[in-house]
């Protein structure tokens, strides 16, 4: 009946898994109290849940990435205290088998549940507005791709209580990750998830590939399109031609663990390269989809604080191209030990340094940018300037690496983890930072405050520098990744400093936790009323913060590429509410995306269990739920002129209210 | 009749302008979904062509495949690429109880089409070489079968369509256009995979 479901399942001997578990259970406790105690319930539904409404599904994308960055730091911590400890006649207080879960559920919540959410959370809330559309093309597809990847998030949290994760790392290379290998229920929670979460942000790609391609405003050309936009065109290009490779890998492994396929087995004539391979084809874009996005912030941030337009727009795009062009012929340099000889190594190894320098044009324009700019240095700009010197540092040592001599010497070693972290932290983290500071007023109608922000930089850029510098020194040592026990006493200063960084990193992180805390306390201080709060240049800071649920009342036209620059410059900007507005056609909200995932979700735990008739039956409930669903008609309705007159004439008279109090100030 | 449609949508002009908008982006987004899933029949197809020789001392496409029932089967799809292009050539004359007639023949055509696949399958499975007898036979068992699966989704969802315009009584719409023109647009593409698994997998496998 319950499959291989036992209470066995339940780690009770386990206390450091048992007490993270008892952890989350009472953060979902309170938070369901919370929601209990002031009858949310309805408002939950109605308002969140059940939205379709872009702006929204990006608050709940972010959320979901900050949420998981507090749980995969977990996981970061007790690795390096782990290491600091664990050495000679000492093991540390995590047992192997732990300890690799750890790794693994690191890595996998650190990508798929931070930084995608992160990124795709901003794709959410500013792509619409940049290009001054009501919404994506397909606001229904959006709330299925964001649930799914909630539920994929949900399941890999759910390992922690429920069986064990995998222990094969967050790519689980097979043979290890073959059943033969795992025979437990880790690696089909990390099957599971990222089939469903993977489908999630397949769908995502087409949704913001449609949105931008058909949906921007009269005028905008590709040319005048923000730099954000361009990034994110070329990330949905990325998606849409990576994650079908995925889907098919996992679902290769899904095979042979099974069904008995030979696909990647030692016997049976299955082929392990096949898989490392395949997996690479999708997890080098996979990297540019995390970059690209902040790369666009960055540009958007670098032109807005410098106050200048930015510089070289048109290389920008081109080399944002280059780089969505160049991703998909590097992947083999992830494994140049494999052994494919001297061409083709260093056909990988030329291409891959060659990414460097649309890479580089980047570097030059922003700093091109500032030069000459009247620069403010608020939160974001600190993070932007923060991640242009360590995403360059992070850059040369992946130059280095793509040289297939010295990859010889350091694959697999913690000059890797080094590197990586040094481009994912100094460059993805820090840009979701940074467009978390820019875009924060327009999600919420009010700054971050920049006291704690710019506390939280400081923490986290030397906390960086302290943890991942001595991991390169320990690379060169010949001290490998995924280990959990050394014997060379030489090691062990440089794993104390580094663990000293990751304190550092969590006082970075407490400090950002306070920086939302104290500016939630302060809102009415830090409010931004007139909706251009950092003197912005592109259109989704033209409309009030947070935007109206239409967004525009009327839609934009455009002459430039920043136009809201352009309008300030020519004085052409409304300042008071028309008397007319046309309809506005909006769709409705509905609940079906959600009930499409939480079927999606009891598929997945029950072929982890092996429970078939339940997948069968989750099956049916995800095929009956879409038939359903389009069948309704009733799915759209129109604001009417006199609703749109009334909010946006309520805007204007605060805009002009504060004005008024400006001068009496004066 | 399709200005019925129109005004039941309600009225105004740009209302109407809006809709057709709405419909053209879901063309448009549906096709860019079949060029992400001919990238998963790529990494399928991948597959086959790491593992043609991976028999593991099992047998090799010439001592399995039986071309006779492959043919029928491919004339089955072939055929009701046909009888769906007569679906949709109805459907723009707004001929409604035509396009069911067509849409019917085309699922029986596909449903053949399932039928000699699942026969295929049994029969391999019934002489021991099913998936797990070799990675030859994991990745032919793959890629046939995702493109089964394909099949059998389309035909659900043409069985849906026919529901609801068949028994609901659903017009012949915007809406339901853009539907049956994405079914179009499906079945055609399973078609044009299938012809390159016919020829890289059954043709190539006996020569």
């Amino acid at each position: 009946m319950l499959g291989r479901l036992t209470w066995a399942a339940i780690p009770l001997d386990n206390p450091i898994e048992m007490g993270a578990v008892g952890l989350m259970g009472i953060v979902v406790l309170i938070v369901l109290g919370f929601i209990a105690r002031y009858n949310l319930w309805v408002y939950l539904w109605k308002e969140w849940i059940t939205t379709i409404d872009h702006k929204k599904i990006g608050i709940m994308y972010i959320l979901m990435a900050l949420v998981m960055l507090l749980r995969g730091f977990a996981d970061a911590i007790m690795m390096r205290t782990q290491l600091a400890f664990s050495h000679g006649a000492s093991h540390g207080y995590l047992p192997p088998e732990h300890y690799d879960q750890i790794f693994s559920a690191h890595g996998v919540i650190m990508i798929f549940f931070v930084a995608m959410p992160f990124v795709i959370g901003f794709m959410n809330v500013a792509v619409p507005l940049q290009i001054g559309a009501r919404d994506v093309a397909f606001p229904f597809l959006n709330s299925i791709s964001f649930w799914l990847t909630f539920v994929g998030m949900a399941l890999v949290n759910l390992s922690l209580a429920i069986g064990e994760f995998g222990q094969a790392g967050w790519l689980a290379y097979p043979p290890l990750s073959e059943l033969k290998y795992s025979p437990g229920s880790g690696i089909d929670y990390w099957i599971w998830s990222l089939q469903i979460s993977g489908i999630g942000t397949l769908l995502t790609g087409v949704n913001f590939f449609v949105t931008i391609i058909k949906m921007r405003a009269p005028g905008m050309t590709f040319m005048r399109m923000p730099v954000f936009v361009w990034t994110i065109l070329c990330t949905s290009i990325l998606i849409m031609a990576a994650f079908p490779v995925l889907t098919a890998t996992i679902g290769m492994l899904t095979l042979d663990r099974y069904l008995d396929f030979h696909f990647f087995t030692n016997d049976g004539g299955g082929n392990q390269m096949m898989y490392v391979n395949l997996i690479w084809a999708w997890g080098h874009p996979e990297v540019y989809i995390l970059i690209l996005p902040v790369f666009g912030v960055f540009s958007e941030v670098v032109s807005t604080y410098s106050s200048k337009r930015l510089f070289a727009y048109t290389s920008m795009v081109w080399a944002t191209v280059s780089i969505t062009v160049l991703s998909f012929v590097v992947w083999l340099h992830h494994f140049f030990t494999m052994g494919s000889g001297a061409d083709v190594n260093a056909f990988f190894g030329i291409s891959t340094m060659v990414i460097a320098i649309p890479t580089g044009v980047k570097i030059f324009n922003w700093l091109f940018t500032m030069y000459g700019g009247r620069v403010r240095y608020e939160p974001a700009m600190l993070w932007t300037v923060g991640f242009m010197v360590t995403f360059t540092i992070g850059g040369m040592t992946g130059v280095m690496m793509a040289v297939p001599g010295i990859d010889f010497i350091v694959h697999n070693s913690l000059f890797l983890i080094a590197h990586f972290h040094n481009v994912i932290i100094g460059g993805v983290v820090f840009g979701c930072f940074a467009g978390l500071n820019y875009w924060f007023p327009k999600m919420f109608g009010f700054k971050l405050e920049a006291k704690w922000g710019t506390r939280s930089f400081w923490f986290w850029l030397v906390g960086f520098y302290v943890a991942f510098v001595p991991l390169y020194a320990l690379g060169f040592m010949g001290a490998t990744r995924r280990m959990e026990h050394y014997d060379n006493p030489a090691w062990v200063p440089y794993m104390w400093v580094a663990l000293l960084g990751a304190v550092l990193i969590f006082c970075g992180i407490v400090c950002s936790i306070l920086q939302i805390v104290v500016s939630i306390r302060d809102r009415a201080k830090l409010q931004d009323v007139t909706g251009d709060i950092w003197g912005g240049r592109t259109l989704e800071w033209a409309i009030s913060s947070p935007p109206p649920f239409y967004n525009f009342a009327t839609t934009p036209t455009v002459a430039d590429a920043e136009p809201l620059w352009d309008a300030k410059q020519r004085g052409t900007i409304e300042r008071q509410a028309r008397d007319h507005y046309e309809d506005i056609h909006m769709p409705k909200n509905t609940g079906a995306g959600f009930i499409i995932a939480v079927f999606a979700g009891i598929m997945g735990f029950a072929m982890i269990w092996y429970i078939w008739w339940l997948a069968i039956l989750s099956v049916v409930g995800i095929i009956l739920t879409l038939i359903i669903r389009t069948c309704n008609d009733d799915i759209d309705y129109y604001v009417p002129g006199e609703e749109v007159a009334r909010i946006e004439k309520a805007h204007f008279l605060k805009v002009a209210s504060l004005e008024t109090e400006k001068q009496h100030a004066d | 009749m399709p200005t019925d449609a129109v005004a039941a949508h309600g009225g105004h002009d740009h209302h109407h302008d809006h809709a057709q908008e709405q419909l053209a982006n879901k063309v448009f987004g549906f096709w860019l979904y079949l060029m992400t899933d001919c990238i998963l029949f790529a990494t399928a197809f991948a597959g086959v062509a790491v593992n043609r020789h991976s028999y593991a001392g099992g047998p090799t496409g010439k001592d399995i495949f039986e071309l006779n029932g492959v043919i029928i089967e491919t004339a089955c799809l072939l055929f009701s690429s046909v009888t769906y292009g007569f679906a949709m050539l109805a459907a723009h004359r707004n001929n409604k109880s035509q396009v069911m007639l067509w849409l019917g023949i085309t699922f029986l055509f596909g449903l053949g089409f399932i039928g000699f696949e699942v026969k295929e399958f049994m029969h391999l499975v019934a002489d021991g070489n099913g998936p797990e007898r070799s990675a030859f036979l994991s990745s032919f068992f793959l890629l046939v079968a995702t493109h089964g699966c394909h099949v059998t989704a389309g035909l659900l969802w043409m069985a849906t369509l026919m529901f609801q315009m068949g028994v609901m009584g659903k017009p012949l719409n915007t809406t339901y256009m853009s539907r049956l023109t994405c079914l179009s647009l499906f079945w055609h593409f399973l078609d044009i995979v299938w012809i390159c698994v016919f020829t890289v997998v059954y043709l190539m496998g006996v020569i």
